[in-house]
């Protein structure tokens, strides 16, 4: 190595930290830049119907939470508590002595929903909740059922359910992303957010919320202002421009090209959309991020809600713990702890902006849990995919109701909503037939739902 | 909502099945019940009612004989001849609260066809029972499946076109090809295939020199010696060795909830490196990896690499914090089964551990003798679960003691030895006496000392092999019958000599063995599927770690038969696999598109042209930095997890944990891999998740990527040095617009292309020559130390206060504060950090007040923090940011800049 460049690595080396936002001049000539991406798959597209939600805030608690000790009060569960069950819930349980709630219920709002102690400020907005108490999915396996809940397929790699939106609908904002993903469980990896074989466009962002963290790295650049990058971005473009007339592969230089424009415009949205020094102490306080147990879904919660006035389309929040095996009662207040206040938050802000109606609020994880506790020994819970709950709130669902029920082992048995029904109604409130949603890949047209889904009619107001 | 009243637990209307199965039943009822009674209830009943599938909801199953007869918890499904005693037939009339199916009442003519096969007396063909306890699996049946079958040669098939293969891969892929009528596209370019071929072997470009020598010689054997010459590199090894750590999932953590670091795993991944370079014969490469331990040897040297190669049983994920010591070893022992035999096999048996495997004929049984192999055999992995009062995890009486080797090798070697005797004893002493704080303390002086240098991560035999009862529903206190010491049965036929295995022995030696017989259906195929995978971008099983029956089928089987059986014959040399795949013609097509082959088949199963590729992280970042020279290839370095706090838990948060992708100068399989914990660089561009076999990589197109590229300062800083190496080589423009693009893109630009480089080098020069560099230099100047005080304050710093902390910073580093790289030049202390004292300086002046020694504490770890993630972020090469002095220097750095953010760079023709 030449003296030259061993004296710049060993500069490089002790010099300090990245630069700050660079003053970015000459915004307006940029517009006019931005408007040359004419076939840019991300912008609005008209749904199939008249739409009840314009987005989705899906805010996926991993782990499988229980529904006995949270919004699933089960008369039968309580009445046969200290019972032995014989059901044989996933594979290989043999049942157990059925466990009471381990916490109180009360009801909530003028609908007098019951909801547990361990999500007291969510209870407060029950007449907005819809809780599906019947639901059921396929897997009793966490990264199965992760990924089953995020693409419908357990067996193959598919789109997930934020893909599909997008490409169903484009977004509003061609500035951010139209699929934002926080702190996504590492269980299933990029299969929860991937595109699979729909253009690589439509794949999720994934943003990590912590602490300390940029949410998203290297969102500035230190050397070029914005005009100075444009110029070298169009260079690059020429460049793939050249690649794209020389090859057959478009559809993955297109990614590549869409990938640049977005992450060219992500450099002004990002930190404006992300900074939150401009929302008020009330806010603040509000959505919990004023306290070490909730900031960190607080912010996720507050980040939601800016992004979807910004006109995100899929924004998924990610929280793991709840795979409560034992020490059920203290792990569950710790991770409702985390997050009930946060929600609660999200629906007040939501409604109070007058965007609750059009903004569709799923909750849920990849399955429940038995009714029946892990051993005699432990306060836990076991796996159950043939009953658990999830519950929605706002985008043109019923609030202040509860739509099906388990019987005393934990199985749903009256109006069960199976996830494939789940997703085809999540479509539905978007405007968008889960039928007529397809994507013909290797000769054949693929769907969210594949032959399955049934639009849970009965919950939508 | 009505409600139905629940007595199934009051009472139970089980009578003892009285209904013996009748004799056998007559042709007409069978027919009756395949044509209108199975088909109905296969359709509509089994998912929730199966014995097979495990999904006795109320305790009923339809899909046996007499489990309809016997019916549920509510009584009789179906009494032979007496319809109104048939709970079934209430069921299906939606009469009762049982309405049955759930989703909607079956058509009267179905109801109808149930009323009257019970009248004919239910007959009913189908086997008995499926009992829950017994194994309903067949292994002679699943035998016949065609990756339980030996690979055999077999002649190569004839082909029309006699003039396009150039060997036998070529004609069992054009055979595939002709019998679907598609015919291969061209080959490939002679620069897009040094490209490949140099990628596919070493993870780098050609150079310059390479590319033109390879241009300039037009001879027939050219090509080969290019393969050979790369077979010979020890790159070659640093490439392929990575593939096989994607599929051990190796790690220098252990992950899960205590991410405690493993300081010697790099032994084994050094081993493996070797091993790919040596071209060691699979087969013993296998063995060394399960049995190294037991296996002879010639010499101490082959001795010690044995021993290290069972690192490959010790690296995987485990929770340290387990309660349950039974749970925990037989999860050990579960993690052993899973890397052995997804990795080797391609099977997942893990999946029998709580019941029989549902999709393969591998019976929890198997998984249990296997169980008992593993079980007999002592992990050491240097970390010990559930340290009692605070006593640390690492232990060294917990690794593999390597043969013949000193413990310290220098000069205070005795010192050494001494204070660790010392120390251990007084760690014992306070566990004794549960003194926490004294264990603590003895504890971290312990991990402060060197490692020995004698220690791997390893397995040996257990003091006394277990026969493993099997663990019902997988719970480790739930026992059931016990089972031999085994191996996968459906993999060798009954009468097959399989190795016995001794009472004192844990059958490891002998499962090594097994696993590389010749007659072993899996192991070479496994192995040349994943080569064939590695070098086409797809397996001839595209699920290249499930050969299972969920997994894919082979589109081609004849081929990877073909490859297994040469692979084996060849003496399980990797090489030689390698060889006659890449000088193949198949390898050398072209990636071009043939509509009608297109239409028959759009996935390219059939190999009629070239997968066009993506690089991977590694590759990205070795070129970049090979490209700027700054690549150091040669000495394995050492690993800087060697030398970690051994009882330092790895959050994000550790002070332990750099940005190695971007300020380490070694080939990128050198970097540490730490669990949960996926660096900036690698996780961006699809690196896989390290807890698992994965020996497919996810291919994804980010904006977060393109960020990476056209942000970070690793791309910049290397963009400046490879510029101004290429300024010191080439004083014409041409010259150097045309070495660039042959080192990033191994080919010459157009003359279009040319001529656009050179414009836009003029432009760039031009526009730096003006005001606008110092503009941004200050800009970036005051930005950076915006970001400084918002980090420190935890808030945006009004105008004013940046107004003051610029001038309180001026005042004292006089002119550094128009420049981004001066400020930062004087932030930083020797040491890498920041100075403190300054920053303190520059707070206080812009709040206008002193800070108080309560304050204090809190602040100077946000700004210490704050500069620390930035550091990580790449921020501490990131001082080159500012535009170059020389504007010509920065306009050439922005081209480098500008081909390594262009596609072509990150795909691969």
């Amino acid at each position: 190595m030449s003296a030259i460049i061993q004296n710049r690595r060993g500069f490089l080396r002790h010099a300090a930290a990245g630069f700050g936002y660079t003053a970015f001049a000459g915004l307006a000539a940029l517009e006019s830049l931005n408007a040359k991406g004419s076939q840019n798959p991300l912008l609005p597209k008209a749904p199939h119907f008249e739409p009840k939600a314009k987005r989705v805030i899906f805010l996926f608690m991993q782990g499988a939470p229980t529904q006995h000790d949270t919004f699933d009060y089960n008369p039968d569960v309580v009445k046969y508590a200290g019972k032995q069950s014989e059901m044989e819930l996933s594979i290989g349980t043999q049942g157990g002595k059925i466990l009471a709630p381990v916490f109180d219920y009360q009801p909530g709002g003028e609908s007098g929903l019951l909801i547990s102690d361990a999500f007291p400020h969510l209870r407060k907005h029950a007449d907005e909740l819809c809780l599906l108490n019947g639901m059921h999915t396929d897997s009793p396996a966490h990264p199965q059922a992760t990924i089953f809940t995020h693409t419908g397929s357990i067996t193959f790699v598919r789109p997930s359910i934020g893909s599909w939106t997008v490409y169903g609908l484009g977004t509003e904002n061609q500035d951010l992303p139209g699929f934002v993903t926080m702190n996504p469980p590492p269980v299933g990896g990029s299969a929860l957010y991937g595109s699979a074989f729909l253009p690589a466009s439509y794949q999720g962002t994934r943003l990590n919320i912590a602490d300390g963290q940029e949410p998203v790295q290297n969102i500035r650049n230190a050397t070029m202002n914005l005009e100075a990058q444009r110029r070298q971005l169009d260079y690059v473009q020429a460049l793939n421009r050249g690649l794209l007339d020389r090859t057959d592969q478009d559809d993955q230089v297109e990614g590549v090209i869409q990938s640049y424009e977005l992450a060219f415009r992500m450099q002004s949205a990002v930190p404006e959309a992300m900074d939150l020094s401009s929302e008020p102490e009330s806010v603040r306080e509000m959505y919990g991020l004023n306290a070490k147990e909730t900031r960190t879904f607080g912010t996720q919660c507050l980040l939601a809600r800016r992004m979807a006035e910004k006109g995100v389309r899929f924004i998924e929040l990610g929280h793991r713990g709840w795979d409560h095996h034992n020490n059920l009662r203290k792990r569950l207040s710790d991770t409702a702890g985390a997050t009930d206040k946060p929600i609660a938050a999200l629906i007040a802000d939501l409604k109070q902006r007058g965007m609750l109606d059009e903004t569709l609020i799923v909750w849920g994880g990849e399955f429940g849990r038995s009714s029946y506790e892990q051993n005699d020994q432990s306060d836990g819970r076991r796996h159950n995919n043939r009953g658990y709950t999830m519950w929605m709130a706002g985008g043109g669902i019923k609030g202040g109701m509860r739509f099906g029920r388990c019987d005393e082992h934990g199985v749903a048995v009256e109006d069960r909503v199976h996830l494939h029904d789940l997703h085809a109604t999540m479509l539905h409130q978007l405007g968008l037939d889960h039928t007529k949603l397809t994507y013909r890949y290797a000769g054949r047209d693929f769907r969210l739902t594949d032959v399955h889904g049934r639009v849970v009619n009965e919950i939508i107001a | 909502m009505s409600r139905v009243p629940t007595v199934w637990f009051a009472a139970c209307l089980l009578v003892v099945a009285a209904v013996a199965a009748s004799a056998a039943p007559s042709p007409e009822g069978v027919e009756f019940f395949e044509n209108k009674i199975r088909p109905v209830l296969a359709k509509n009943c089994y998912t929730c009612h199966s014995a097979e599938a495990k999904t006795r909801m109320g305790g009923l199953s339809l899909d046996t004989r007499d489990g309809i007869l016997e019916g549920g918890q509510r009584g009789h499904a179906v009494v032979p001849s007496d319809v109104e005693a048939s709970l079934i037939l209430g069921a299906l009339r939606y009469e009762g609260g049982l309405k049955m199916p759930p989703m909607g009442k079956l058509p009267d003519e179905v109801v109808q066809d149930f009323a009257t096969w019970i009248e004919m007396g239910a007959p009913d063909p189908r086997e008995a029972n499926v009992s829950p306890q017994e194994s309903s699996i067949d292994l002679e049946q699943g035998r016949r499946y065609w990756a339980f079958q030996a690979p055999r040669a077999r002649a190569l098939p004839a082909v029309r076109d006699l003039a396009w293969p150039r060997g036998a891969v070529d004609q069992l892929v054009l055979a595939a090809l002709e019998d679907r009528d598609l015919r291969p596209v061209p080959d490939a370019s002679r620069e897009d295939l040094l490209r490949r071929v140099t990628y596919d072997l070493t993870g780098l470009p050609p150079t310059v020199t390479e590319m033109e020598a390879f241009m300039a010689d037009r001879s027939e054997g050219a090509y080969s010696e290019v393969v050979e010459r790369l077979l010979e590199s020890d790159r070659f090894g640093e490439r392929w060795g990575r593939h096989w750590l994607d599929v051990v999932r190796y790690s220098d953590t252990i992950g899960r909830t205590r991410n405690l670091p493993f300081p010697m795993a790099w032994r084994y991944r050094d081993y493996v490196i070797q091993a790919f370079n040596s071209d060691k014969p699979f087969d013993r490469f296998v063995q060394e990896q399960i049995a190294g331990d037991l296996l002879p040897y010639n010499s101490p040297q082959e001795r010690i690499e044995k021993q290290i190669a069972t690192g490959f049983l010790a690296l995987g994920a485990h929770d340290l914090n387990e309660p349950d010591p039974k749970q925990f070893d037989m999860d050990v022992a579960d993690e052993m089964i899973n890397v052995t035999t997804r990795s080797m096999l391609a099977l997942s048996v893990g999946c029998a551990r709580c019941h029989d495997h549902k999709f393969d004929p591998i019976p929890t049984k198997d998984y249990y003798a296997l169980a008992g192999v593993f079980r007999s055999t002592e992990l050491r992995n240097g970390l010990r679960r559930r340290p009692r009062f605070n006593a640390g995890y690492f232990r060294v009486q917990k690794m593999v003691e390597l043969d013949g080797v000193p413990d310290y090798s220098t000069a205070d070697a005795p010192k050494l030895r001494a204070e660790r005797a010392r120390l251990w004893g007084e760690l014992q002493a306070a566990e004794e006496k549960r003194d926490r704080v004294e264990c603590r303390k003895f504890a971290r002086e312990l991990s402060k000392l060197p490692v020995p240098e004698n220690l791997a991560m390893g397995v040996v035999e257990a003091a006394k092999p277990e026969t493993i009862r099997v663990n019902i529903g997988g719970d480790p206190h739930t026992l059931g019958d016990p089972v031999d010491r085994g191996f996968v049965q459906v993999l060798y036929p009954p009468e097959a000599e399989i190795p016995e295995i001794g009472p004192d022995q844990s059958g490891r030696l002998q499962f090594a063995e097994w696993l590389t017989r010749s007659d072993n259906p899996l192991t070479a195929r496994v192995m040349a599927n994943r080569v064939w995978h590695q070098l086409t971008g797809k397996g001839i099983v595209a699920t290249v770690d499930n050969f299972g029956s969920t997994g894919r089928q082979p589109t081609n089987q004849a081929l990877l038969d073909y490859l297994a059986v040469r692979f084996m014959d060849s003496g399980w040399s990797v090489k030689s696999l390698i060889r006659e795949v890449v000088l193949s013609r198949t390898y050398r097509l072209s990636t071009q598109l043939d509509g009608s082959n297109f239409a028959k088949d759009p996935d390219n199963d059939l190999n009629w042209r070239a997968n066009i590729r993506r690089l991977e992280a590694e590759s990205v970042r070795d070129s970049v930095l090979f490209v700027s020279g700054v690549l150091e290839l040669g000495e394995t370095p050492l690993s800087p997890v060697a030398s970690f706090d051994r009882s330092q838990i790895l959050n994000p948060g550790n002070r332990q944990l750099r940005a190695w992708e971007f300020d380490d100068p070694h080939r990128s399989v050198f970097v540490p891999v730490v669990r949960n914990l996926a660096s900036r660089m690698f996780e961006a561009f699809d690196f896989p998740e390290p807890s698992e076999t994965h020996g497919v990589r996810d291919v994804t197109t980010s904006p977060s990527q393109a960020l990476l590229l056209m942000n970070g300062a690793f791309i910049r800083s290397n963009a400046l040095i490879a510029a101004e190496r290429l300024m010191a080589a080439h004083a014409r423009d041409r010259d150097r617009a045309r070495h660039a693009f042959r080192q990033v893109l191994s080919r010459d630009p157009s003359a279009a292309e040319e001529d656009r480089a050179l414009k836009r080098v003029r432009e760039i020069a031009r526009a730096l020559g003006s005001d606008e560099a110092k503009s941004a230099d200050r800009a970036a100047a005051r930005a950076w130390l915006e970001q400084m005080l918002a980090a420190t304050l935890e808030r945006k710093p009004a105008p004013n206060e940046l107004s003051a902390a610029l001038k309180s910073f001026a005042s004292s580093e006089p002119g550094a504060a128009d420049s981004a790289v001066a400020m930062g030049s004087a932030f930083a202390d020797t040491k890498g950090g920041i100075r403190a004292d300054l920053a303190q300086q520059v707070v206080e002046a812009a709040l206008g007040r002193r800070i108080d020694s309560t304050e204090r504490p809190q602040m100077r770890k946000r700004m210490r923090d704050w500069y620390t993630s930035q550091a990580g972020a790449g921020g501490a090469d990131s001082l080159m940011l500012a535009a170059s002095a020389d504007p010509v220097h920065e306009a050439w750095t922005r081209i480098y800049h500008a081909l390594y953010n262009s596609a072509e760079f990150r795909f691969r023709n």
